[in-house]
Protein backbone atom coordinates (compact mmCIF):
# COMPACT_ATOMS: atom_id res chain seq x y z
CA UNK A 1 0.00 0.00 0.00
CA UNK A 2 1.06 3.61 -0.49
CA UNK A 3 1.57 5.82 2.52
CA UNK A 4 -0.89 8.71 2.56
CA UNK A 5 2.00 11.07 3.04
CA UNK A 6 4.89 10.33 0.71
CA UNK A 7 7.38 11.30 3.42
CA UNK A 8 5.97 8.74 5.82
CA UNK A 9 5.58 4.96 5.78
CA UNK A 10 3.76 2.83 8.35
CA UNK A 11 5.88 0.41 10.39
CA UNK A 12 3.53 -2.40 9.39
CA UNK A 13 1.09 -2.89 6.55
CA UNK A 14 -1.94 -3.11 8.84
CA UNK A 15 -1.43 0.45 10.12
CA UNK A 16 -3.14 3.11 8.01
CA UNK A 17 -1.88 6.67 8.39
CA UNK A 18 -3.59 9.89 7.27
CA UNK A 19 -5.88 12.17 9.21
CA UNK A 20 -7.40 9.27 11.19
CA UNK A 21 -4.72 6.69 11.75
CA UNK A 22 -6.14 3.25 12.43
CA UNK A 23 -5.46 -0.47 12.09
CA UNK A 24 -7.01 -2.69 9.48
CA UNK A 25 -7.59 -6.43 9.63
CA UNK A 26 -8.63 -9.22 7.31
CA UNK A 27 -11.96 -10.37 8.70
CA UNK A 28 -13.51 -13.72 7.89
CA UNK A 29 -16.88 -12.95 6.32
CA UNK A 30 -18.29 -16.12 7.85
CA UNK A 31 -17.26 -16.08 11.51
CA UNK A 32 -15.75 -12.63 11.99
CA UNK A 33 -12.30 -13.79 13.11
CA UNK A 34 -9.72 -11.12 12.41
CA UNK A 35 -6.14 -11.46 11.23
CA UNK A 36 -3.42 -8.87 10.74
CA UNK A 37 -1.71 -10.96 8.10
CA UNK A 38 -2.96 -12.95 5.10
CA UNK A 39 -4.51 -16.36 5.60
CA UNK A 40 -5.39 -19.03 3.08
CA UNK A 41 -8.39 -20.09 5.12
CA UNK A 42 -9.83 -18.85 8.38
CA UNK A 43 -7.97 -20.38 11.34
CA UNK A 44 -11.26 -20.65 13.20
CA UNK A 45 -13.85 -21.84 10.69
CA UNK A 46 -11.94 -22.72 7.55
CA UNK A 47 -13.88 -20.49 5.17
CA UNK A 48 -11.82 -18.71 2.55
CA UNK A 49 -13.33 -15.28 2.09
CA UNK A 50 -12.11 -12.25 3.95
CA UNK A 51 -13.00 -8.57 3.95
CA UNK A 52 -10.73 -5.73 5.01
CA UNK A 53 -12.15 -3.97 8.06
CA UNK A 54 -11.17 -0.99 10.16
CA UNK A 55 -10.34 -1.76 13.79
CA UNK A 56 -11.68 0.58 16.49
CA UNK A 57 -9.08 2.88 18.05
CA UNK A 58 -10.43 2.68 21.62
CA UNK A 59 -9.15 -0.22 23.72
CA UNK A 60 -8.61 -1.58 27.22
CA UNK A 61 -5.41 -3.02 28.66
CA UNK A 62 -5.67 -6.80 29.07
CA UNK A 63 -2.08 -7.70 29.91
CA UNK A 64 1.28 -5.95 30.05
CA UNK A 65 4.90 -6.33 30.92
CA UNK A 66 7.55 -3.70 31.46
CA UNK A 67 10.54 -4.74 29.41
CA UNK A 68 13.88 -3.76 30.90
CA UNK A 69 16.09 -6.05 28.81
CA UNK A 70 15.04 -5.06 25.32
CA UNK A 71 16.06 -6.08 21.84
CA UNK A 72 19.16 -4.28 20.52
CA UNK A 73 18.43 -0.68 19.56
CA UNK A 74 15.14 -0.50 21.45
CA UNK A 75 14.93 2.12 24.22
CA UNK A 76 14.11 0.49 27.57
CA UNK A 77 12.25 0.23 29.80
CA UNK A 78 9.09 0.20 27.74
CA UNK A 79 5.59 -1.14 28.23
CA UNK A 80 4.56 -4.08 26.04
CA UNK A 81 0.89 -4.95 26.11
CA UNK A 82 -2.02 -6.91 24.81
CA UNK A 83 -5.02 -4.67 24.40
CA UNK A 84 -8.58 -5.45 23.43
CA UNK A 85 -10.20 -2.90 21.17
CA UNK A 86 -13.77 -1.70 21.63
CA UNK A 87 -14.82 -4.03 18.82
CA UNK A 88 -13.22 -7.03 20.55
CA UNK A 89 -9.96 -7.42 18.63
CA UNK A 90 -6.79 -8.36 20.48
CA UNK A 91 -3.81 -6.26 19.46
CA UNK A 92 -0.18 -6.54 20.53
CA UNK A 93 1.38 -3.14 20.98
CA UNK A 94 3.39 -0.87 23.21
CA UNK A 95 1.66 1.40 25.71
CA UNK A 96 3.13 4.84 25.09
CA UNK A 97 2.96 8.22 26.81
CA UNK A 98 2.69 6.40 30.14
CA UNK A 99 5.49 5.92 32.69
CA UNK A 100 6.92 2.38 32.51
CA UNK A 101 6.11 1.85 36.18
CA UNK A 102 3.84 -0.91 37.56
CA UNK A 103 2.10 1.76 39.64
CA UNK A 104 1.17 3.75 36.55
CA UNK A 105 0.18 0.96 34.18
CA UNK A 106 -3.11 -0.53 35.33
CA UNK A 107 -4.82 -3.63 34.02
CA UNK A 108 -8.19 -2.65 32.58
CA UNK A 109 -7.19 0.96 31.89
CA UNK A 110 -8.76 2.67 28.88
CA UNK A 111 -6.46 3.37 25.97
CA UNK A 112 -6.55 4.99 22.56
CA UNK A 113 -4.46 4.36 19.46
CA UNK A 114 -1.81 6.91 18.61
CA UNK A 115 1.10 7.07 16.19
CA UNK A 116 4.68 8.26 16.49
CA UNK A 117 7.83 8.33 14.36
CA UNK A 118 10.57 5.77 15.02
CA UNK A 119 13.20 6.73 12.45
CA UNK A 120 13.99 8.21 9.05
CA UNK A 121 15.66 6.49 6.11
CA UNK A 122 18.25 7.89 3.76
CA UNK A 123 15.59 9.23 1.42
CA UNK A 124 13.95 11.18 4.21
CA UNK A 125 11.03 8.84 4.65
CA UNK A 126 9.84 8.59 8.22
CA UNK A 127 8.67 5.26 9.64
CA UNK A 128 5.53 5.65 11.76
CA UNK A 129 4.66 3.14 14.49
CA UNK A 130 1.44 2.81 16.44
CA UNK A 131 0.96 2.50 20.16
CA UNK A 132 -1.82 2.90 22.69
CA UNK A 133 -1.84 5.76 25.18
CA UNK A 134 -4.04 6.32 28.21
CA UNK A 135 -7.39 7.70 26.98
CA UNK B 1 -1.53 -32.65 54.28
CA UNK B 2 1.40 -34.98 53.79
CA UNK B 3 1.88 -36.43 50.31
CA UNK B 4 1.20 -39.90 51.66
CA UNK B 5 -2.33 -38.85 52.55
CA UNK B 6 -3.30 -38.22 48.95
CA UNK B 7 -6.44 -39.88 47.78
CA UNK B 8 -5.49 -42.46 45.22
CA UNK B 9 -7.40 -44.20 42.51
CA UNK B 10 -9.22 -47.09 44.14
CA UNK B 11 -7.31 -50.35 44.05
CA UNK B 12 -10.22 -51.94 42.25
CA UNK B 13 -9.85 -49.63 39.27
CA UNK B 14 -8.84 -51.74 36.31
CA UNK B 15 -5.70 -50.60 34.60
CA UNK B 16 -2.18 -49.71 35.53
CA UNK B 17 -2.41 -50.03 39.30
CA UNK B 18 -3.95 -53.46 39.03
CA UNK B 19 -0.53 -54.99 38.65
CA UNK B 20 -1.11 -56.48 35.25
CA UNK B 21 1.00 -55.65 32.24
CA UNK B 22 -1.05 -55.35 29.10
CA UNK B 23 0.79 -56.17 25.91
CA UNK B 24 0.05 -52.81 24.32
CA UNK B 25 1.17 -50.70 27.28
CA UNK B 26 4.41 -48.71 27.12
CA UNK B 27 6.90 -48.41 29.94
CA UNK B 28 10.03 -46.52 30.90
CA UNK B 29 12.69 -49.18 31.30
CA UNK B 30 15.71 -46.99 31.85
CA UNK B 31 16.41 -43.29 32.14
CA UNK B 32 19.19 -40.87 32.86
CA UNK B 33 20.20 -37.25 32.59
CA UNK B 34 23.43 -35.35 32.76
CA UNK B 35 23.64 -32.63 35.33
CA UNK B 36 22.42 -29.47 33.64
CA UNK B 37 24.99 -26.71 33.48
CA UNK B 38 27.70 -25.45 31.21
CA UNK B 39 30.01 -27.82 29.39
CA UNK B 40 32.41 -25.74 27.28
CA UNK B 41 34.71 -28.76 26.87
CA UNK B 42 32.02 -31.06 25.47
CA UNK B 43 29.69 -30.82 22.53
CA UNK B 44 26.01 -31.71 22.26
CA UNK B 45 26.84 -35.14 20.82
CA UNK B 46 29.00 -35.94 23.86
CA UNK B 47 26.21 -34.94 26.22
CA UNK B 48 23.55 -36.88 24.30
CA UNK B 49 25.74 -39.98 24.11
CA UNK B 50 26.50 -39.80 27.81
CA UNK B 51 22.81 -39.65 28.73
CA UNK B 52 21.95 -42.37 26.20
CA UNK B 53 24.57 -44.82 27.45
CA UNK B 54 23.51 -44.23 31.04
CA UNK B 55 19.81 -44.71 30.24
CA UNK B 56 20.55 -47.96 28.41
CA UNK B 57 22.66 -49.19 31.30
CA UNK B 58 19.94 -48.17 33.74
CA UNK B 59 17.47 -50.30 31.78
CA UNK B 60 19.87 -53.24 31.54
CA UNK B 61 19.79 -52.86 27.75
CA UNK B 62 22.15 -51.94 24.93
CA UNK B 63 21.77 -50.01 21.72
CA UNK B 64 21.52 -53.39 19.99
CA UNK B 65 18.18 -53.97 21.73
CA UNK B 66 16.72 -50.73 20.35
CA UNK B 67 14.33 -50.80 17.41
CA UNK B 68 14.01 -47.03 17.04
CA UNK B 69 15.78 -43.86 18.14
CA UNK B 70 14.33 -40.36 18.42
CA UNK B 71 16.63 -37.44 19.08
CA UNK B 72 15.29 -34.05 20.07
CA UNK B 73 17.33 -30.88 19.80
CA UNK B 74 16.24 -27.39 18.88
CA UNK B 75 19.58 -25.96 17.86
CA UNK B 76 20.93 -29.15 16.30
CA UNK B 77 17.73 -29.98 14.45
CA UNK B 78 19.25 -29.98 11.00
CA UNK B 79 22.51 -31.81 11.50
CA UNK B 80 21.42 -35.37 12.15
CA UNK B 81 21.78 -35.51 15.92
CA UNK B 82 20.28 -38.99 16.12
CA UNK B 83 22.72 -40.41 13.61
CA UNK B 84 25.61 -38.64 15.33
CA UNK B 85 24.58 -40.26 18.61
CA UNK B 86 24.58 -43.64 16.86
CA UNK B 87 28.14 -43.04 15.69
CA UNK B 88 29.09 -42.53 19.34
CA UNK B 89 27.26 -45.48 20.86
CA UNK B 90 26.47 -47.95 18.10
CA UNK B 91 25.37 -47.82 14.47
CA UNK B 92 22.75 -50.53 14.17
CA UNK B 93 20.78 -49.24 11.20
CA UNK B 94 17.52 -48.67 13.06
CA UNK B 95 15.18 -45.85 12.04
CA UNK B 96 16.13 -42.46 13.49
CA UNK B 97 13.79 -39.55 13.93
CA UNK B 98 15.38 -36.16 14.45
CA UNK B 99 12.67 -34.04 16.00
CA UNK B 100 12.20 -30.42 16.93
CA UNK B 101 9.11 -28.84 18.49
CA UNK B 102 10.22 -25.71 20.35
CA UNK B 103 10.42 -26.29 24.11
CA UNK B 104 8.31 -29.44 23.70
CA UNK B 105 11.11 -31.03 21.64
CA UNK B 106 12.15 -33.59 24.27
CA UNK B 107 8.56 -34.65 24.94
CA UNK B 108 8.06 -35.01 21.21
CA UNK B 109 11.08 -37.33 20.95
CA UNK B 110 9.69 -39.41 23.79
CA UNK B 111 6.28 -39.55 22.18
CA UNK B 112 7.81 -40.53 18.84
CA UNK B 113 9.29 -43.64 20.45
CA UNK B 114 6.05 -44.23 22.36
CA UNK B 115 4.08 -44.14 19.10
CA UNK B 116 6.51 -46.49 17.37
CA UNK B 117 5.94 -49.03 20.12
CA UNK B 118 2.17 -48.45 20.12
CA UNK B 119 2.14 -48.97 16.38
CA UNK B 120 3.79 -52.34 16.83
CA UNK B 121 6.87 -51.36 14.83
CA UNK B 122 9.18 -51.43 17.82
CA UNK B 123 9.47 -53.35 21.08
CA UNK B 124 12.07 -51.04 22.55
CA UNK B 125 13.32 -47.59 21.67
CA UNK B 126 15.56 -44.81 22.87
CA UNK B 127 14.45 -41.18 23.22
CA UNK B 128 17.13 -38.56 23.74
CA UNK B 129 16.85 -34.84 24.28
CA UNK B 130 19.88 -32.59 24.20
CA UNK B 131 20.86 -28.96 23.96
CA UNK B 132 24.02 -26.97 24.19
CA UNK B 133 23.17 -23.34 24.56
CA UNK B 134 26.26 -21.91 26.21
CA UNK B 135 25.58 -18.38 27.31
CA UNK B 136 23.43 -17.40 24.38
CA UNK B 137 21.47 -14.78 26.25
CA UNK B 138 17.82 -13.89 25.91
CA UNK B 139 15.76 -15.92 23.50
CA UNK B 140 13.04 -14.24 21.54
CA UNK B 141 12.70 -11.77 18.75
CA UNK B 142 15.62 -11.13 16.49
CA UNK B 143 15.64 -7.49 17.48
CA UNK B 144 15.37 -4.46 15.30
CA UNK B 145 17.16 -4.92 12.02
CA UNK B 146 19.83 -2.49 11.27
CA UNK B 147 17.92 0.33 9.66
CA UNK B 148 17.84 0.03 5.93
CA UNK B 149 18.79 2.91 3.78
CA UNK B 150 15.30 2.82 2.32
CA UNK B 151 12.28 1.64 4.28
CA UNK B 152 10.54 -1.08 2.34
CA UNK B 153 7.71 -3.27 3.61
CA UNK B 154 8.67 -6.92 3.90
CA UNK B 155 7.40 -10.10 5.45
CA UNK B 156 3.87 -11.14 6.31
CA UNK B 157 3.13 -7.93 8.18
CA UNK B 158 4.73 -5.60 5.68
CA UNK B 159 7.12 -4.33 8.34
CA UNK B 160 9.76 -1.77 7.36
CA UNK B 161 12.05 -2.71 10.27
CA UNK B 162 12.19 -5.24 13.13
CA UNK B 163 9.02 -5.03 15.19
CA UNK B 164 10.23 -6.53 18.50
CA UNK B 165 10.09 -3.62 20.92
CA UNK B 166 7.91 -1.46 18.69
CA UNK B 167 4.89 -3.72 18.58
CA UNK B 168 5.15 -5.15 22.03
CA UNK B 169 7.80 -7.65 23.01
CA UNK B 170 8.84 -10.91 21.43
CA UNK B 171 11.34 -11.67 24.20
CA UNK B 172 10.50 -14.75 26.22
CA UNK B 173 10.52 -13.13 29.70
CA UNK B 174 8.04 -10.56 28.43
CA UNK B 175 5.78 -12.93 26.51
CA UNK B 176 5.37 -15.10 29.61
CA UNK B 177 5.08 -12.06 31.84
CA UNK B 178 2.08 -10.98 29.80
CA UNK B 179 0.55 -14.45 30.09
CA UNK B 180 0.84 -14.18 33.86
CA UNK B 181 -0.48 -10.64 33.95
CA UNK B 182 -3.48 -11.66 31.87
CA UNK B 183 -4.26 -14.20 34.61
CA UNK B 184 -3.74 -11.49 37.23
CA UNK B 185 -6.21 -9.35 35.30
CA UNK B 186 -8.81 -12.10 35.39
CA UNK B 187 -8.42 -13.29 38.99
CA UNK B 188 -7.88 -11.75 42.41
CA UNK B 189 -4.99 -12.63 44.67
CA UNK B 190 -2.39 -12.88 41.94
CA UNK B 191 0.47 -10.42 41.67
CA UNK B 192 4.19 -9.85 41.87
CA UNK B 193 4.51 -11.58 45.25
CA UNK B 194 2.77 -14.77 44.12
CA UNK B 195 4.95 -14.98 41.04
CA UNK B 196 8.06 -14.39 43.17
CA UNK B 197 7.01 -17.15 45.58
CA UNK B 198 7.04 -19.64 42.70
CA UNK B 199 10.69 -18.81 42.09
CA UNK B 200 11.43 -18.93 45.83
CA UNK B 201 10.02 -22.47 45.93
CA UNK B 202 11.92 -23.75 42.91
CA UNK B 203 15.26 -22.31 43.98
CA UNK B 204 14.66 -23.89 47.41
CA UNK B 205 13.79 -27.26 45.89
CA UNK B 206 16.91 -27.25 43.73
CA UNK B 207 19.18 -27.29 46.76
CA UNK B 208 18.31 -30.99 47.13
CA UNK B 209 18.94 -31.92 43.49
CA UNK B 210 22.56 -32.76 42.60
CA UNK B 211 21.65 -32.62 38.88
CA UNK B 212 20.39 -29.03 39.00
CA UNK B 213 22.33 -26.29 37.25
CA UNK B 214 21.94 -24.02 40.27
CA UNK B 215 21.48 -25.16 43.87
CA UNK B 216 21.12 -21.97 45.83
CA UNK B 217 18.30 -20.76 48.03
CA UNK B 218 17.24 -17.14 47.67
CA UNK B 219 15.03 -15.06 49.94
CA UNK B 220 11.81 -13.54 48.66
CA UNK B 221 13.47 -10.14 48.94
CA UNK B 222 16.45 -11.24 46.88
CA UNK B 223 14.11 -12.58 44.22
CA UNK B 224 11.90 -9.49 44.14
CA UNK B 225 14.82 -7.06 44.05
CA UNK B 226 16.97 -8.87 41.52
CA UNK B 227 17.17 -7.02 38.19
CA UNK B 228 13.87 -6.80 36.33
CA UNK B 229 13.95 -8.58 32.99
CA UNK B 230 10.32 -8.02 32.06
CA UNK B 231 8.05 -7.02 34.93
CA UNK B 232 6.98 -8.95 36.91
CA UNK B 233 9.73 -11.43 35.95
CA UNK B 234 13.01 -10.57 37.62
CA UNK B 235 16.27 -12.33 36.77
CA UNK B 236 15.74 -14.92 39.52
CA UNK B 237 12.27 -15.66 38.13
CA UNK B 238 13.67 -16.65 34.71
CA UNK B 239 15.20 -19.98 33.70
CA UNK B 240 18.86 -19.87 32.67
CA UNK B 241 20.31 -21.03 29.38
CA UNK B 242 22.47 -24.11 29.73
CA UNK B 243 23.73 -27.41 28.41
CA UNK B 244 22.57 -30.92 29.13
CA UNK B 245 20.96 -34.11 27.92
CA UNK B 246 18.43 -36.65 29.12
CA UNK B 247 17.42 -40.02 27.75
CA UNK B 248 14.82 -42.69 28.28
CA UNK B 249 14.53 -46.27 27.09
CA UNK B 250 10.92 -47.28 26.44
CA UNK B 251 9.63 -50.82 26.13
CA UNK B 252 6.36 -52.50 25.23
CA UNK B 253 4.38 -54.29 27.91
CA UNK B 254 4.66 -57.49 25.93
CA UNK B 255 8.45 -57.34 25.90
CA UNK B 256 8.63 -56.18 29.50
CA UNK B 257 6.94 -59.37 30.64
CA UNK B 258 9.93 -61.33 29.42
CA UNK B 259 12.36 -59.27 31.49
CA UNK B 260 13.86 -60.46 34.79
CA UNK B 261 11.96 -59.49 37.93
CA UNK B 262 14.57 -57.01 39.11
CA UNK B 263 14.29 -55.15 35.79
CA UNK B 264 10.48 -55.21 35.76
CA UNK B 265 10.34 -53.96 39.32
CA UNK B 266 11.92 -50.66 38.36
CA UNK B 267 9.85 -50.15 35.21
CA UNK B 268 7.42 -47.25 35.27
CA UNK B 269 4.27 -47.19 33.20
CA UNK B 270 3.47 -44.39 30.77
CA UNK B 271 -0.25 -44.20 31.36
CA UNK B 272 -0.74 -41.13 29.20
CA UNK B 273 1.29 -39.58 26.38
CA UNK B 274 -0.31 -36.52 24.86
CA UNK B 275 0.78 -33.85 22.43
CA UNK B 276 -1.39 -30.87 21.48
CA UNK B 277 -1.05 -27.70 19.44
CA UNK B 278 -2.99 -24.51 19.97
CA UNK B 279 -6.54 -24.45 18.67
CA UNK B 280 -7.89 -21.17 17.35
CA UNK B 281 -8.48 -18.56 20.01
CA UNK B 282 -9.02 -14.90 19.27
CA UNK B 283 -6.16 -13.52 21.33
CA UNK B 284 -3.67 -16.15 20.18
CA UNK B 285 -3.48 -14.43 16.81
CA UNK B 286 -1.33 -11.72 18.39
CA UNK B 287 0.23 -13.47 21.41
CA UNK B 288 0.97 -17.09 22.18
CA UNK B 289 -1.88 -18.71 24.12
CA UNK B 290 -0.11 -21.11 26.46
CA UNK B 291 -3.30 -21.96 28.31
CA UNK B 292 -5.80 -23.56 25.95
CA UNK B 293 -3.51 -26.25 24.56
CA UNK B 294 -2.27 -27.12 28.05
CA UNK B 295 -5.87 -27.45 29.27
CA UNK B 296 -6.70 -29.64 26.30
CA UNK B 297 -3.61 -31.79 26.85
CA UNK B 298 -4.22 -32.26 30.57
CA UNK B 299 -7.88 -33.17 30.05
CA UNK B 300 -6.88 -35.78 27.51
CA UNK B 301 -4.04 -37.08 29.68
CA UNK B 302 -6.19 -37.47 32.79
CA UNK B 303 -8.85 -39.24 30.78
CA UNK B 304 -6.33 -41.52 29.13
CA UNK B 305 -4.60 -42.42 32.40
CA UNK B 306 -7.80 -42.72 34.41
CA UNK B 307 -6.40 -40.46 37.11
CA UNK B 308 -7.22 -36.93 38.21
CA UNK B 309 -5.05 -34.07 39.42
CA UNK B 310 -5.86 -35.07 43.02
CA UNK B 311 -4.07 -38.36 42.41
CA UNK B 312 -0.74 -36.76 41.49
CA UNK B 313 2.07 -37.22 43.98
CA UNK B 314 4.35 -34.89 42.06
CA UNK B 315 4.27 -32.67 39.02
CA UNK B 316 7.13 -31.41 36.88
CA UNK B 317 5.68 -28.53 34.86
CA UNK B 318 7.10 -26.00 32.45
CA UNK B 319 8.25 -23.12 34.66
CA UNK B 320 10.35 -21.35 32.06
CA UNK B 321 9.36 -18.22 33.99
CA UNK B 322 7.69 -17.87 37.38
CA UNK B 323 4.63 -16.35 35.71
CA UNK B 324 4.28 -19.50 33.59
CA UNK B 325 4.30 -21.93 36.51
CA UNK B 326 1.54 -20.04 38.29
CA UNK B 327 -0.91 -20.18 35.39
CA UNK B 328 -0.18 -23.84 34.76
CA UNK B 329 -1.42 -24.72 38.28
CA UNK B 330 -4.79 -23.72 36.88
CA UNK B 331 -4.27 -25.15 33.39
CA UNK B 332 -3.36 -28.56 34.81
CA UNK B 333 -6.28 -28.49 37.24
CA UNK B 334 -4.00 -28.58 40.29
CA UNK B 335 -6.00 -25.76 41.90
CA UNK B 336 -9.52 -24.40 41.78
CA UNK B 337 -10.28 -22.33 38.70
CA UNK B 338 -8.83 -18.88 39.31
CA UNK B 339 -7.15 -20.06 42.49
CA UNK B 340 -3.48 -20.22 41.48
CA UNK B 341 -2.55 -17.33 43.76
CA UNK B 342 -4.07 -19.02 46.81
CA UNK B 343 -2.50 -22.30 45.74
CA UNK B 344 1.06 -20.99 45.94
CA UNK B 345 0.33 -18.87 49.02
CA UNK B 346 -1.03 -21.95 50.81
CA UNK B 347 2.20 -23.85 50.25
CA UNK B 348 0.47 -26.61 48.28
CA UNK B 349 3.11 -26.92 45.53
CA UNK B 350 6.07 -26.97 47.93
CA UNK B 351 7.70 -30.38 48.34
CA UNK B 352 5.94 -30.90 51.69
CA UNK B 353 2.61 -29.64 50.35
CA UNK B 354 -0.39 -31.44 48.92
CA UNK B 355 0.82 -31.36 45.29
CA UNK B 356 4.59 -31.00 45.07
CA UNK B 357 5.49 -29.11 41.90
CA UNK B 358 8.98 -29.00 40.41
CA UNK B 359 10.80 -30.71 43.26
CA UNK B 360 13.75 -30.93 40.84
CA UNK B 361 14.10 -27.16 41.03
CA UNK B 362 12.22 -26.76 37.79
CA UNK B 363 13.48 -24.98 34.73
CA UNK B 364 14.11 -21.92 36.87
CA UNK B 365 16.89 -23.57 38.85
CA UNK B 366 17.46 -27.08 37.50
CA UNK B 367 17.93 -25.43 34.12
CA UNK B 368 16.41 -25.57 30.66
CA UNK B 369 18.68 -26.93 27.92
CA UNK B 370 15.68 -26.85 25.62
CA UNK B 371 15.72 -30.20 23.83
CA UNK B 372 16.59 -32.06 27.04
CA UNK B 373 13.81 -30.62 29.18
CA UNK B 374 10.92 -32.79 28.02
CA UNK B 375 12.90 -35.97 28.72
CA UNK B 376 14.53 -34.72 31.92
CA UNK B 377 11.14 -34.14 33.55
CA UNK B 378 10.24 -37.76 32.79
CA UNK B 379 13.58 -38.79 34.33
CA UNK B 380 12.66 -36.84 37.45
CA UNK B 381 9.18 -38.29 37.85
CA UNK B 382 10.42 -41.82 37.08
CA UNK B 383 13.15 -41.52 39.68
CA UNK B 384 10.62 -40.57 42.37
CA UNK B 385 8.23 -43.35 41.38
CA UNK B 386 11.09 -45.82 41.71
CA UNK B 387 11.88 -44.44 45.15
CA UNK B 388 15.40 -43.58 44.05
CA UNK B 389 15.40 -39.78 44.39
CA UNK B 390 17.52 -39.76 47.56
CA UNK B 391 17.37 -36.45 49.45
CA UNK B 392 14.63 -35.03 47.30
CA UNK B 393 12.44 -38.16 47.27
CA UNK B 394 8.72 -37.52 47.60
CA UNK B 395 7.67 -40.30 49.98
CA UNK B 396 5.55 -43.09 48.56
CA UNK B 397 5.15 -41.43 45.15
CA UNK B 398 2.96 -43.52 42.85
CA UNK B 399 1.68 -41.17 40.15
CA UNK B 400 3.38 -38.19 38.54
CA UNK B 401 2.89 -35.82 35.65
CA UNK B 402 5.48 -34.23 33.36
CA UNK B 403 4.48 -31.19 31.29
CA UNK B 404 6.25 -29.03 28.75
CA UNK B 405 5.13 -26.31 26.44
CA UNK B 406 6.86 -24.79 23.47
CA UNK B 407 5.74 -21.53 21.93
CA UNK B 408 4.10 -21.64 18.62
CA UNK B 409 2.70 -23.76 20.28
CA UNK B 410 3.18 -27.39 21.33
CA UNK B 411 2.28 -28.98 24.65
CA UNK B 412 3.46 -32.40 25.77
CA UNK B 413 2.15 -34.21 28.84
CA UNK B 414 3.19 -37.60 30.13
CA UNK B 415 1.57 -39.25 33.14
CA UNK B 416 3.67 -41.94 34.75
CA UNK B 417 2.63 -44.57 37.25
CA UNK B 418 4.44 -46.90 39.54
CA UNK B 419 3.01 -50.33 38.98
CA UNK B 420 3.54 -53.61 40.74
CA UNK B 421 4.82 -55.90 38.03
Amino acid sequence: MEADNPAQIPLVGYLRLGSHPHLIANECINCGARFFDRRNACAQCGKREFAEVQVENGAVLKAFTIVHRAAPGIPAPYVSAIVETEDGTSVRSNVVNCDPDPEMVRLGMKLKLTTYPIGTDDEGTEAIAFGYQPA
Amino acid sequence: MAPTEHSKAPESTPGPSAGRVSDDSVWVLGTSMTRFGRYPDKDAVDLAAEASMAALEDGNATIHDMDVLAAGSLFNASNGMGQRIQKQIGQTGIPVFNVTNACATGATALRTVYLSIKAGEADMGLAVGVEQMGKMGLLGGAGAKKEKKVFEPSGRYGAVTGIDGYIGTEGMPGVFAQAGMEYANDYDGVGFEQFARVAYKNHLHSTLNPLAQYRKEFTMEEIMTSPTMSYPNTLLMCCPTGDGAAAAVLISGQRLKSMPTEVRRRAVKISASVLTSDPYTESSQVQPDVNTLTRNASAKAYESAGVGPEDLDLVELHDCFATAELIHYDNLGLCESGGAGDFIDSGAPFRDGTTPVNVSGGLISKGHPIGATGVANVYEVTTHLRGEADDRQIPDAKVGLAHVIGLGSACGIHILEKAAV
